[in-house]
Protein backbone atom coordinates (compact mmCIF):
# COMPACT_ATOMS: atom_id res chain seq x y z
CA UNK A 1 0.00 0.00 0.00
CA UNK A 2 3.10 2.74 0.20
CA UNK A 3 3.98 2.02 -3.11
CA UNK A 4 1.08 3.28 -5.45
CA UNK A 5 1.83 3.16 -9.29
CA UNK A 6 2.45 5.62 -11.79
CA UNK A 7 0.80 6.70 -14.88
CA UNK A 8 0.46 9.11 -17.68
CA UNK A 9 -2.58 11.80 -18.04
CA UNK A 10 -4.16 10.97 -21.39
CA UNK A 11 -7.65 13.37 -20.39
CA UNK A 12 -8.57 15.10 -18.09
CA UNK A 13 -12.20 16.33 -16.98
CA UNK A 14 -12.70 18.01 -13.85
CA UNK A 15 -11.14 15.92 -10.64
CA UNK A 16 -11.03 13.54 -13.39
CA UNK A 17 -8.00 11.89 -15.38
CA UNK A 18 -8.20 9.22 -17.69
CA UNK A 19 -4.65 8.00 -17.22
CA UNK A 20 -2.87 5.16 -19.16
CA UNK A 21 -0.98 2.32 -16.92
CA UNK A 22 0.78 0.37 -19.63
CA UNK A 23 -1.47 0.19 -22.19
CA UNK A 24 -4.10 0.16 -19.48
CA UNK A 25 -6.32 3.18 -19.59
CA UNK A 26 -8.37 3.62 -16.19
CA UNK A 27 -9.85 6.78 -14.25
CA UNK A 28 -7.68 8.46 -11.47
CA UNK A 29 -9.03 11.11 -9.75
CA UNK A 30 -7.47 14.54 -8.93
CA UNK A 31 -8.76 15.98 -5.75
CA UNK A 32 -5.63 15.71 -3.53
CA UNK A 33 -3.16 15.64 -5.97
CA UNK A 34 -0.15 18.17 -5.07
CA UNK A 35 0.97 20.58 -8.76
CA UNK A 36 -1.83 21.39 -11.02
CA UNK A 37 -1.66 17.74 -13.64
CA UNK A 38 -1.80 18.72 -17.72
CA UNK A 39 -2.24 15.86 -20.14
CA UNK A 40 1.08 14.44 -20.74
CA UNK A 41 2.15 14.60 -16.89
CA UNK A 42 2.93 11.82 -15.20
CA UNK A 43 0.86 11.09 -11.51
CA UNK A 44 1.63 8.66 -9.08
CA UNK A 45 -1.91 6.57 -7.88
CA UNK A 46 -2.91 5.36 -4.78
CA UNK A 47 -5.95 3.87 -4.14
CA UNK A 48 -8.02 5.79 -6.77
CA UNK A 49 -6.32 9.21 -6.06
CA UNK A 50 -3.12 10.96 -7.77
CA UNK A 51 -1.48 11.98 -4.54
CA UNK A 52 1.81 13.20 -6.25
CA UNK A 53 2.42 14.75 -10.49
CA UNK A 54 5.81 13.16 -11.13
CA UNK A 55 8.35 15.96 -12.21
CA UNK A 56 9.63 15.20 -15.28
CA UNK A 57 13.30 14.48 -15.02
CA UNK A 58 12.32 12.15 -12.13
CA UNK A 59 9.70 10.15 -14.64
CA UNK A 60 12.28 7.32 -15.87
CA UNK A 61 13.66 6.59 -12.61
CA UNK A 62 10.30 5.75 -11.43
CA UNK A 63 8.84 3.94 -13.90
CA UNK A 64 12.00 1.49 -13.85
CA UNK A 65 11.04 -0.30 -10.82
CA UNK A 66 7.46 -0.79 -11.84
CA UNK A 67 8.58 -1.96 -14.89
CA UNK A 68 10.60 -4.68 -13.51
CA UNK A 69 8.15 -5.56 -10.92
CA UNK A 70 5.42 -5.93 -13.76
CA UNK A 71 7.45 -7.59 -15.94
CA UNK A 72 7.92 -10.75 -13.98
CA UNK A 73 4.40 -12.46 -14.74
CA UNK A 74 4.61 -13.87 -11.85
CA UNK A 75 1.10 -14.14 -10.00
CA UNK A 76 2.30 -14.85 -6.61
CA UNK A 77 4.92 -11.88 -6.40
CA UNK A 78 4.14 -9.91 -3.88
CA UNK A 79 5.01 -6.60 -4.95
CA UNK A 80 3.82 -7.30 -8.29
CA UNK A 81 0.23 -8.13 -6.45
CA UNK A 82 0.15 -4.79 -5.05
CA UNK A 83 0.96 -2.44 -7.75
CA UNK A 84 -1.73 -4.52 -10.10
CA UNK A 85 -4.43 -4.02 -6.96
CA UNK A 86 -3.39 -0.13 -7.20
CA UNK A 87 -4.38 -0.40 -10.71
CA UNK A 88 -7.33 -2.11 -10.03
CA UNK A 89 -8.14 0.33 -7.10
CA UNK A 90 -8.32 3.35 -10.16
CA UNK A 91 -11.79 3.42 -12.38
CA UNK A 92 -13.20 2.21 -15.23
CA UNK A 93 -13.78 4.73 -17.73
CA UNK A 94 -16.83 5.13 -19.04
CA UNK A 95 -16.49 4.27 -22.87
CA UNK A 96 -14.46 1.30 -22.10
CA UNK A 97 -17.54 -0.07 -20.28
CA UNK A 98 -19.56 -1.13 -22.91
CA UNK B 1 6.68 -22.27 -5.06
CA UNK B 2 6.39 -21.21 -8.43
CA UNK B 3 7.70 -18.26 -8.12
CA UNK B 4 10.65 -17.33 -10.18
CA UNK B 5 14.16 -17.01 -8.42
CA UNK B 6 14.09 -13.93 -7.00
CA UNK B 7 17.65 -13.24 -7.40
CA UNK B 8 17.01 -12.21 -10.75
CA UNK B 9 15.50 -9.20 -10.39
CA UNK B 10 17.71 -8.56 -7.78
CA UNK B 11 20.73 -8.90 -10.25
CA UNK B 12 19.18 -6.88 -13.05
CA UNK B 13 17.77 -3.98 -10.81
CA UNK B 14 21.16 -3.91 -8.27
CA UNK B 15 23.68 -4.10 -11.42
CA UNK B 16 22.22 -1.45 -13.52
CA UNK B 17 24.38 0.54 -11.85
CA UNK B 18 26.90 -2.09 -10.16
CA UNK B 19 29.35 0.47 -9.47
CA UNK B 20 27.38 2.06 -7.27
CA UNK B 21 25.88 -0.45 -5.55
CA UNK B 22 29.46 -2.00 -4.89
CA UNK B 23 30.49 1.36 -3.16
CA UNK B 24 27.39 0.99 -1.18
CA UNK B 25 27.67 -1.92 -0.10
CA UNK B 26 31.33 -1.61 0.84
CA UNK B 27 30.45 2.00 2.78
CA UNK B 28 27.51 0.10 4.77
CA UNK B 29 30.68 -2.61 6.11
CA UNK B 30 33.33 0.24 6.38
CA UNK B 31 30.89 2.35 8.48
CA UNK B 32 29.54 -0.97 10.66
CA UNK B 33 32.84 -1.39 11.71
CA UNK B 34 33.74 2.32 12.33
CA UNK B 35 30.59 2.15 14.33
CA UNK B 36 32.44 -0.71 16.22
CA UNK B 37 29.69 -2.39 17.90
CA UNK B 38 28.47 -6.03 17.91
CA UNK B 39 25.42 -5.12 16.72
CA UNK B 40 23.67 -1.92 15.18
CA UNK B 41 19.50 -2.18 14.37
CA UNK B 42 18.31 0.23 12.89
CA UNK B 43 14.24 -0.46 11.75
CA UNK B 44 11.97 0.67 8.94
CA UNK B 45 8.48 0.94 9.35
CA UNK B 46 6.88 0.02 5.36
CA UNK B 47 5.60 -3.14 4.51
CA UNK B 48 6.79 -2.26 1.07
CA UNK B 49 10.43 -1.73 2.08
CA UNK B 50 10.29 -5.33 3.64
CA UNK B 51 9.44 -6.65 0.32
CA UNK B 52 11.90 -5.13 -1.81
CA UNK B 53 14.70 -5.77 1.16
CA UNK B 54 13.44 -9.56 1.08
CA UNK B 55 12.59 -9.44 -2.25
CA UNK B 56 15.72 -8.13 -3.70
CA UNK B 57 17.97 -10.06 -1.01
CA UNK B 58 19.52 -7.16 0.45
CA UNK B 59 20.08 -8.70 3.76
CA UNK B 60 22.51 -11.02 2.12
CA UNK B 61 24.57 -8.04 1.21
CA UNK B 62 24.61 -6.09 4.59
CA UNK B 63 27.79 -6.22 7.30
CA UNK B 64 27.31 -9.27 9.90
CA UNK B 65 26.24 -6.25 12.97
CA UNK B 66 23.86 -4.57 10.75
CA UNK B 67 20.09 -5.73 11.90
CA UNK B 68 17.50 -4.16 9.89
CA UNK B 69 14.31 -4.55 11.24
CA UNK B 70 10.88 -4.25 10.17
CA UNK B 71 8.71 -2.28 12.83
CA UNK B 72 4.96 -1.72 12.61
CA UNK B 73 4.65 -0.96 8.99
CA UNK B 74 1.96 -3.13 7.64
CA UNK B 75 -1.39 -1.37 8.05
CA UNK B 76 -3.06 -4.66 7.75
CA UNK B 77 -1.48 -6.44 10.76
CA UNK B 78 -1.64 -3.47 13.03
CA UNK B 79 -5.54 -2.95 12.84
CA UNK B 80 -6.46 -4.28 16.56
CA UNK B 81 -9.06 -6.98 16.97
CA UNK B 82 -11.56 -4.80 18.38
CA UNK B 83 -11.22 -3.15 14.83
CA UNK B 84 -11.99 -6.26 13.53
CA UNK B 85 -14.48 -7.52 15.91
CA UNK B 86 -16.51 -4.47 15.15
CA UNK B 87 -16.36 -5.37 11.22
CA UNK B 88 -17.49 -8.72 11.72
CA UNK B 89 -20.07 -7.63 14.85
CA UNK B 90 -21.57 -5.31 12.05
CA UNK B 91 -21.14 -7.56 9.21
CA UNK B 92 -23.30 -9.99 11.35
CA UNK B 93 -26.05 -7.55 12.06
CA UNK B 94 -26.99 -7.72 8.19
CA UNK B 95 -24.58 -4.65 7.43
CA UNK B 96 -22.46 -4.87 4.05
CA UNK B 97 -18.73 -4.74 4.56
CA UNK B 98 -16.55 -3.40 1.83
CA UNK B 99 -13.08 -3.80 2.51
CA UNK B 100 -9.51 -4.17 1.39
CA UNK B 101 -8.81 -7.57 -0.16
CA UNK B 102 -6.28 -8.19 2.44
CA UNK B 103 -8.45 -7.48 5.49
CA UNK B 104 -10.81 -10.43 4.64
CA UNK B 105 -8.48 -13.32 6.68
CA UNK B 106 -7.17 -10.83 9.35
CA UNK B 107 -7.75 -12.63 12.88
CA UNK B 108 -10.52 -10.94 15.29
CA UNK B 109 -11.06 -12.16 18.90
CA UNK B 110 -13.40 -15.17 17.31
CA UNK B 111 -13.31 -14.60 13.74
CA UNK B 112 -11.82 -12.86 10.26
CA UNK B 113 -14.70 -11.16 8.42
CA UNK B 114 -13.90 -13.91 5.51
CA UNK B 115 -15.26 -16.16 8.43
CA UNK B 116 -18.24 -13.84 8.54
CA UNK B 117 -18.73 -14.27 5.09
CA UNK B 118 -18.47 -18.32 5.00
CA UNK B 119 -21.79 -17.87 8.16
CA UNK B 120 -23.51 -15.61 5.23
CA UNK B 121 -22.18 -12.16 5.64
CA UNK B 122 -22.01 -9.62 3.00
CA UNK B 123 -18.18 -8.65 3.16
CA UNK B 124 -17.28 -7.10 -0.39
CA UNK B 125 -13.49 -6.46 -1.28
CA UNK B 126 -12.67 -3.18 -3.21
CA UNK B 127 -9.31 -1.52 -3.99
CA UNK B 128 -10.13 2.09 -3.24
CA UNK B 129 -12.30 4.33 -1.41
CA UNK B 130 -14.47 5.27 -4.68
CA UNK B 131 -15.63 1.59 -4.93
CA UNK B 132 -17.09 1.84 -1.80
CA UNK B 133 -19.09 4.74 -2.69
CA UNK B 134 -19.71 2.92 -6.09
CA UNK B 135 -20.88 -0.56 -4.14
CA UNK B 136 -23.40 2.13 -1.67
CA UNK B 137 -25.16 3.80 -4.73
CA UNK B 138 -25.21 0.36 -6.71
CA UNK B 139 -26.76 -1.43 -3.68
CA UNK B 140 -29.08 0.83 -2.18
CA UNK B 141 -29.38 -0.82 1.82
CA UNK B 142 -26.71 0.01 4.47
CA UNK B 143 -23.06 -0.35 3.62
CA UNK B 144 -19.99 0.21 6.10
CA UNK B 145 -16.59 0.91 4.69
CA UNK B 146 -14.11 -0.76 6.95
CA UNK B 147 -10.95 1.64 6.23
CA UNK B 148 -8.17 0.69 7.48
CA UNK B 149 -4.45 1.97 5.90
CA UNK B 150 -1.73 4.52 7.18
CA UNK B 151 -2.34 8.40 6.40
CA UNK B 152 -1.52 7.87 2.54
CA UNK B 153 -4.24 5.69 2.44
CA UNK B 154 -6.81 7.63 4.70
CA UNK B 155 -6.04 11.02 2.51
CA UNK B 156 -8.54 9.00 -0.23
CA UNK B 157 -10.81 8.00 2.41
CA UNK B 158 -11.14 11.95 3.51
CA UNK B 159 -11.41 12.76 -0.32
CA UNK B 160 -14.40 10.44 -0.97
CA UNK B 161 -16.04 12.46 2.85
CA UNK B 162 -15.29 15.75 1.48
CA UNK B 163 -17.45 14.85 -1.72
CA UNK B 164 -20.09 13.89 -0.09
CA UNK B 165 -21.14 9.93 0.64
CA UNK B 166 -24.79 8.40 0.00
CA UNK B 167 -26.84 8.38 2.72
CA UNK B 168 -26.93 4.52 2.82
CA UNK B 169 -22.86 4.52 3.39
CA UNK B 170 -20.49 5.15 6.35
CA UNK B 171 -17.21 4.53 7.19
CA UNK B 172 -15.77 2.64 10.25
CA UNK B 173 -12.51 3.99 10.50
CA UNK B 174 -9.13 2.12 11.69
CA UNK B 175 -6.88 4.04 9.86
CA UNK B 176 -3.67 4.48 11.46
CA UNK B 177 -1.01 7.50 11.66
CA UNK B 178 2.63 6.39 11.73
CA UNK B 179 4.52 9.16 13.52
CA UNK B 180 3.04 8.59 16.86
CA UNK B 181 3.97 4.97 16.65
CA UNK B 182 7.58 5.20 15.68
CA UNK B 183 7.64 7.52 19.51
CA UNK B 184 6.68 4.12 21.31
CA UNK B 185 8.85 2.19 19.40
CA UNK B 186 11.78 4.26 20.00
CA UNK B 187 10.74 3.96 23.77
CA UNK B 188 10.26 0.33 24.10
CA UNK B 189 13.18 -0.93 26.16
CA UNK B 190 15.51 -3.62 25.11
CA UNK B 191 14.64 -2.86 21.33
CA UNK B 192 17.58 -0.82 20.88
CA UNK B 193 17.06 0.48 17.01
CA UNK B 194 19.47 3.47 16.85
CA UNK B 195 17.72 5.27 13.42
CA UNK B 196 14.51 4.96 11.52
CA UNK B 197 14.16 4.49 7.75
CA UNK B 198 10.89 5.87 6.74
CA UNK B 199 8.98 5.26 3.73
CA UNK B 200 9.15 7.57 0.49
CA UNK B 201 5.58 7.18 -0.19
CA UNK B 202 3.95 8.25 2.80
CA UNK B 203 6.10 10.51 3.28
CA UNK B 204 5.21 11.79 -0.22
CA UNK B 205 1.88 13.03 1.70
CA UNK B 206 3.27 14.08 4.69
CA UNK B 207 6.67 15.84 3.89
CA UNK B 208 10.28 14.57 5.40
CA UNK B 209 9.67 17.60 8.18
CA UNK B 210 7.17 15.35 10.00
CA UNK B 211 9.96 13.48 11.28
CA UNK B 212 11.94 16.62 13.31
CA UNK B 213 9.72 16.65 15.79
CA UNK B 214 10.67 12.84 16.93
CA UNK B 215 14.28 13.72 15.98
CA UNK B 216 14.52 16.24 18.44
CA UNK B 217 12.28 13.89 21.04
CA UNK B 218 14.54 11.07 20.74
CA UNK B 219 17.28 12.03 18.90
CA UNK B 220 17.70 9.44 16.95
CA UNK B 221 18.31 9.80 13.40
CA UNK B 222 15.45 9.19 10.44
CA UNK B 223 16.20 9.04 6.74
CA UNK B 224 13.66 8.94 4.09
CA UNK B 225 14.57 6.21 1.51
CA UNK B 226 12.85 4.75 -1.81
CA UNK B 227 11.88 1.56 -2.82
CA UNK B 228 14.74 0.58 -5.46
CA UNK B 229 17.93 -1.83 -4.40
CA UNK B 230 19.75 1.15 -4.71
CA UNK B 231 17.39 3.74 -3.10
CA UNK B 232 17.61 1.24 -0.13
CA UNK B 233 21.36 1.19 0.20
CA UNK B 234 21.77 4.48 -0.15
CA UNK B 235 19.08 5.60 2.54
CA UNK B 236 21.26 2.78 5.19
CA UNK B 237 24.52 4.51 4.31
CA UNK B 238 23.57 7.75 4.80
CA UNK B 239 21.21 6.19 8.24
CA UNK B 240 24.89 4.32 9.33
CA UNK B 241 26.94 7.64 9.19
CA UNK B 242 24.28 9.49 11.03
CA UNK B 243 24.47 6.72 14.11
CA UNK B 244 28.35 7.03 13.99
CA UNK B 245 28.22 10.75 14.04
CA UNK B 246 25.93 10.74 16.96
CA UNK B 247 24.24 13.01 14.93
CA UNK B 248 20.38 12.81 15.09
CA UNK B 249 18.97 14.28 11.84
CA UNK B 250 16.18 14.15 9.44
CA UNK B 251 17.57 13.12 5.51
CA UNK B 252 15.55 13.20 2.62
CA UNK B 253 17.41 10.65 -0.22
CA UNK B 254 14.26 10.21 -1.86
CA UNK B 255 13.99 14.09 -3.17
CA UNK B 256 12.62 12.98 -6.30
CA UNK B 257 9.02 12.18 -4.60
CA UNK B 258 9.58 13.74 -1.62
CA UNK B 259 9.43 17.46 -0.03
CA UNK B 260 10.07 18.81 3.50
CA UNK B 261 6.10 20.26 3.43
CA UNK B 262 4.47 17.07 1.60
CA UNK B 263 1.39 17.13 -0.40
CA UNK B 264 -0.23 19.81 1.26
CA UNK B 265 -3.53 20.00 -0.58
CA UNK B 266 -3.57 16.25 1.13
CA UNK B 267 -2.82 16.88 4.32
CA UNK B 268 -5.73 19.29 4.71
CA UNK B 269 -7.85 16.94 3.44
CA UNK B 270 -6.91 14.34 5.91
CA UNK B 271 -6.72 17.03 8.89
CA UNK B 272 -10.29 18.64 7.68
CA UNK B 273 -11.80 14.69 8.36
CA UNK B 274 -9.55 13.42 10.72
CA UNK B 275 -8.15 13.85 14.20
CA UNK B 276 -5.17 11.69 15.68
CA UNK B 277 -6.80 9.54 18.54
CA UNK B 278 -5.26 7.00 20.77
CA UNK B 279 -5.54 3.84 19.27
CA UNK B 280 -4.45 0.07 19.95
CA UNK B 281 -2.39 -1.25 17.87
CA UNK B 282 -1.94 -5.08 17.28
CA UNK B 283 0.93 -6.31 19.28
CA UNK B 284 2.12 -3.03 19.83
CA UNK B 285 0.08 -0.72 22.38
CA UNK B 286 -2.50 2.27 22.93
CA UNK B 287 -0.55 4.21 20.84
CA UNK B 288 -1.49 7.98 21.77
CA UNK B 289 -2.65 9.97 18.66
CA UNK B 290 -2.02 6.79 16.56
CA UNK B 291 -5.58 6.12 15.41
CA UNK B 292 -7.19 8.16 12.65
CA UNK B 293 -10.85 9.42 13.88
CA UNK B 294 -13.52 11.20 12.64
CA UNK B 295 -13.28 14.75 13.33
CA UNK B 296 -17.24 16.41 15.02
CA UNK B 297 -18.41 17.46 11.67
CA UNK B 298 -18.57 14.19 10.02
CA UNK B 299 -19.81 11.44 12.96
CA UNK B 300 -22.69 11.48 10.91
CA UNK B 301 -20.33 9.16 8.66
CA UNK B 302 -18.94 7.63 11.49
CA UNK B 303 -20.54 4.13 11.26
CA UNK B 304 -19.57 3.62 15.08
CA UNK B 305 -22.10 6.70 15.55
CA UNK B 306 -24.57 4.93 13.02
CA UNK B 307 -24.50 1.79 14.28
CA UNK B 308 -24.98 0.70 18.04
CA UNK B 309 -22.32 -1.99 17.31
CA UNK B 310 -22.64 -5.40 19.53
CA UNK B 311 -18.84 -6.90 19.66
CA UNK B 312 -20.36 -8.40 22.93
CA UNK B 313 -22.87 -10.58 20.89
CA UNK B 314 -19.70 -12.34 18.58
CA UNK B 315 -19.55 -16.27 20.10
CA UNK B 316 -16.77 -17.04 22.60
CA UNK B 317 -14.49 -19.14 21.41
CA UNK B 318 -11.46 -20.15 23.18
CA UNK B 319 -7.86 -19.32 21.70
CA UNK B 320 -6.45 -22.55 20.09
CA UNK B 321 -3.25 -23.31 21.24
CA UNK B 322 -1.87 -22.79 17.64
CA UNK B 323 -2.95 -19.03 18.04
CA UNK B 324 -2.23 -18.87 21.41
CA UNK B 325 1.54 -19.28 20.72
CA UNK B 326 1.74 -16.85 17.45
CA UNK B 327 4.37 -14.03 18.06
CA UNK B 328 3.05 -11.64 15.45
CA UNK B 329 3.11 -8.78 18.35
CA UNK B 330 6.39 -8.97 19.04
CA UNK B 331 7.30 -9.41 15.00
CA UNK B 332 5.52 -6.66 14.47
CA UNK B 333 7.05 -4.54 17.36
CA UNK B 334 10.45 -5.56 16.12
CA UNK B 335 11.56 -7.47 18.56
CA UNK B 336 11.37 -11.48 16.79
CA UNK B 337 11.96 -12.09 13.73
CA UNK B 338 9.73 -14.50 11.90
CA UNK B 339 11.98 -17.29 11.94
CA UNK B 340 12.25 -17.36 15.85
CA UNK B 341 8.02 -18.44 15.31
CA UNK B 342 7.36 -21.54 15.69
CA UNK B 343 4.58 -21.68 13.66
CA UNK B 344 6.36 -19.78 10.41
CA UNK B 345 6.14 -22.16 7.78
CA UNK B 346 4.43 -25.52 8.92
CA UNK B 347 1.32 -24.45 11.35
CA UNK B 348 1.18 -20.92 9.67
CA UNK B 349 1.25 -20.49 6.21
CA UNK B 350 -0.06 -18.41 3.46
CA UNK B 351 -2.43 -20.80 2.85
CA UNK B 352 -3.45 -21.01 6.59
CA UNK B 353 -2.64 -18.09 8.42
CA UNK B 354 -2.53 -18.20 11.94
CA UNK B 355 -1.46 -14.58 12.40
CA UNK B 356 -1.90 -11.06 10.51
CA UNK B 357 1.69 -10.93 9.45
CA UNK B 358 0.98 -13.97 7.63
CA UNK B 359 -2.03 -12.61 5.73
CA UNK B 360 -0.91 -9.28 4.10
CA UNK B 361 1.16 -9.09 1.63
CA UNK B 362 2.99 -6.49 3.76
CA UNK B 363 3.44 -8.63 6.22
CA UNK B 364 6.63 -9.62 7.58
CA UNK B 365 5.93 -13.48 7.82
CA UNK B 366 3.84 -13.44 4.54
CA UNK B 367 6.73 -11.31 2.89
CA UNK B 368 9.68 -13.77 4.39
CA UNK B 369 7.49 -16.51 3.67
CA UNK B 370 7.67 -16.08 -0.05
CA UNK B 371 11.65 -14.22 -0.49
CA UNK B 372 13.02 -15.63 2.42
CA UNK B 373 14.43 -13.15 5.33
CA UNK B 374 18.12 -14.00 4.92
CA UNK B 375 18.58 -15.27 1.68
CA UNK B 376 22.37 -16.94 0.57
CA UNK B 377 23.13 -15.15 -2.43
CA UNK B 378 26.84 -16.12 -2.33
CA UNK B 379 26.98 -16.53 -5.94
CA UNK B 380 25.59 -12.29 -6.44
CA UNK B 381 26.46 -10.65 -3.75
Amino acid sequence: MCLGVPGKVVAIDGNCATVDFWGVRRQVLLDVVDEPVAVGDYVLNHVGYAIRRIPESEIGETLALFEQLLAQDDAADLMAGDVRAEIAGTGAVPDDES
Amino acid sequence: MTSPDPRAGFSELKFRDPVRARAMVEALGRITDEIGRPRVSVMHVCGSHEQAIAKFGLRATFPRALHVIMGPGCPVCITDTREVDEGVALARQGVHIATYGDMLRVPGTVMSLADAQAEGAAIHVIYSAGQAVELAARLKEPVVFFATGFETTAVATAAIVLKGLPDNLSILSAHKYIPPAMDIVAATPGLAVEGFLAAGHAATITGWGVFEPFVNRHRLPVVVAGFEPLDILAGLVKLLELVRDGAPAVVNMYPRCVTRAGNLRAQEALWEVFQPSCGRWRGIADVPDGNLAFRDRFTGVDARTRFAIDVASLPRRPVSVTAGSCICGSIMAGIKSPTDCALFGSACTPEHPVGACMVSSEGTCKIWHQYGGHPDLGGIA
